[in-house]
């Protein structure tokens, strides 16, 4: 009875089509609904990030949208273009905030976020990702211990680079009993954050000259509205 | 009302997913290393389990049968994805601790289990509680294992319930042994696999001894105890 068959599958593959629809339809509408609430509260954890990483009364400006684009960067272990975010203080940069990959942590990648003042010294470090062992490797991050906080105030000059090490390497920096592979990781990855920063100062600083026309005119245009 | 008794008791104990059924041992075994991380993730899960009974339920009479479980999956990614949202969207510090565990529960073979083995045979309102007891049961064990954890690996309790629920409850956190070094075993996954373990063995001895007490099992009693 090739009729009923074909009936048959039909139906079945109706049913499937009408759940498969419903079931999407629902998604679409609580995405919509969900989109600018989520977004809201992430742009949230990212102002609270630069919060913890500079000194609130030291700049003035929006620094979630004040970014320069950079391209992949070995120092900075990024494979994908990333952005720079800009702190600035009655229109001049005060501090550069760039995000940073560690690939040699115990487990995963480990991202970070450096925020570096003009004069090459650290304003401040947090870790934003990480996979760490929990107990053990996680002291990184800010929630367990003040582990990143040996960061603040930290530079090239004040640190010779043999010294970018934990102190069983003879470097200069703490670390805890039983995992020394995690801030191994971090403790090169601010390192190399603090090199690019070195390397690639005055182009940051063009960058930021130029974007700050753009906003100003960006403006004037909206005055002349 | 006995159905429905019936099946708290199922949930809670006799059938209960973590220690008797043994589904769902993905997330028990990755998620419990603290009581909030268990216990979260849990109520989460009974979230979408009585979610996905509910839905199933009322139109289990026009899924095929050749179909069903494309259906049913469907049904529950489509819940978890939309549950996700909702969490991420307005109580995004919960969000935070559960992140990553909550798609976990799309591939938590217990949903899948309830809902091809209750809510399709049942009407609404015993599956809807079936799929919630059950989440229930599921996170009486994970807070338990998520305690033993801590406890163990930690010597804390209810550590991150500040970051779950806000900074009024950071005194709620328990230092249990202060300055103590911590038990690593306990908070890698073999102990979640040790702890259930443990958790196994009481749940069994405790039946064991119900049984050996009572010579005549209930009819209802669908636990067979080891030997």
């Amino acid at each position: 009875m090739p009729e009923t068959i074909f009936k048959h599958t039909t139906k079945t593959a109706a049913t499937l089509v009408a759940f498969a629809f419903t079931f999407t339809l629902l998604m679409t509408v609580v995405y919509q609904v969900t989109k600018d609430p989520i977004a809201k509260s992430e742009a949230e954890v990212r102002i609270n990030l630069f919060h913890q990483v500079i000194a609130d009364d030291r700049y003035d400006n929006d620094v979630l949208n004040d970014t320069i684009n950079i391209p992949p960067n070995s120092l900075l272990g990024n494979k994908q273009a990333s952005v720079v975010h800009i702190a600035r203080k009655n229109g001049d940069p005060v501090a550069f905030i760039l995000e940073a990959v560690a690939h040699d942590g115990y487990s995963g990648d480990i991202k970070l976020l450096v925020a570096i003042n003009l004069d090459g010294t650290i304003s401040g470090v947090r870790v934003i990702k990480h996979a760490e062992t929990p107990g053990l490797g996680d002291y990184i991050d800010i929630v367990k211990s003040n582990w990143i906080k040996l960061f603040d105030g930290e530079s090239l000059s004040k640190t010779s680079s043999a010294n970018w090490a934990v102190k069983k390497d003879g470097g200069h920096f703490d670390y805890m009993a039983g995992a020394t592979i995690t801030p191994r990781a971090v403790i090169s990855a601010v390192h190399k954050a603090l090199q690019y920063f070195e390397e690639n100062k005055s182009r940051l600083l063009n960058a930021s000259a130029d974007s700050k026309i753009q906003q100003k005119t960006s403006l004037n245009e909206e005055n002349q509205i | 009302m006995s159905q429905f008794k019936e099946i708290t008791v199922n949930g809670l104990w006799k059938q209960n997913p973590g220690v008797v059924q043994l589904l769902g041992l993905c997330p028990t075994l990755a998620v419990t290393t603290t009581v909030v991380n268990g216990v979260s993730l849990g109520l989460a899960t009974a979230l979408v389990m009585a979610a996905s009974n509910g839905a199933v339920s009322p139109v289990r009479r026009f899924v095929p049968n050749e179909i069903r479980l494309p259906v049913f999956i469907l049904v529950i990614a489509a819940l978890v994805t939309v549950i996700d949202l909702l969490i991420h969207a307005f109580a995004a510090p919960l969000h935070k601790v559960l992140g990553i565990f909550v798609p976990l529960i799309v591939v938590n073979c217990i949903v899948l289990g309830r809902v091809d083995a209750f809510a399709a045979k049942n009407p609404p309102a015993p599956a809807i509680w079936d799929g919630f007891i059950m989440g229930i049961g599921l996170t009486l064990v994970l807070g338990l294992l998520g305690g033993m954890r801590e406890l163990l690996g930690k010597g804390t309790l209810f550590s991150g319930l500040d970051l779950a629920l806000g900074e009024n409850f950071k005194s709620v956190v328990l230092t249990l042994i202060p300055d103590y070094q911590g038990f690593l075993l306990a908070a890698l996954p073999p102990g979640a696999f040790l702890g259930l373990g443990f958790l196994i063995a009481a749940h069994n001895w405790l039946e064991q001894r119900k049984v050996s007490k009572k010579p005549m099992p209930s009819a209802s009693g669908t636990l067979k105890p080891a030997h």
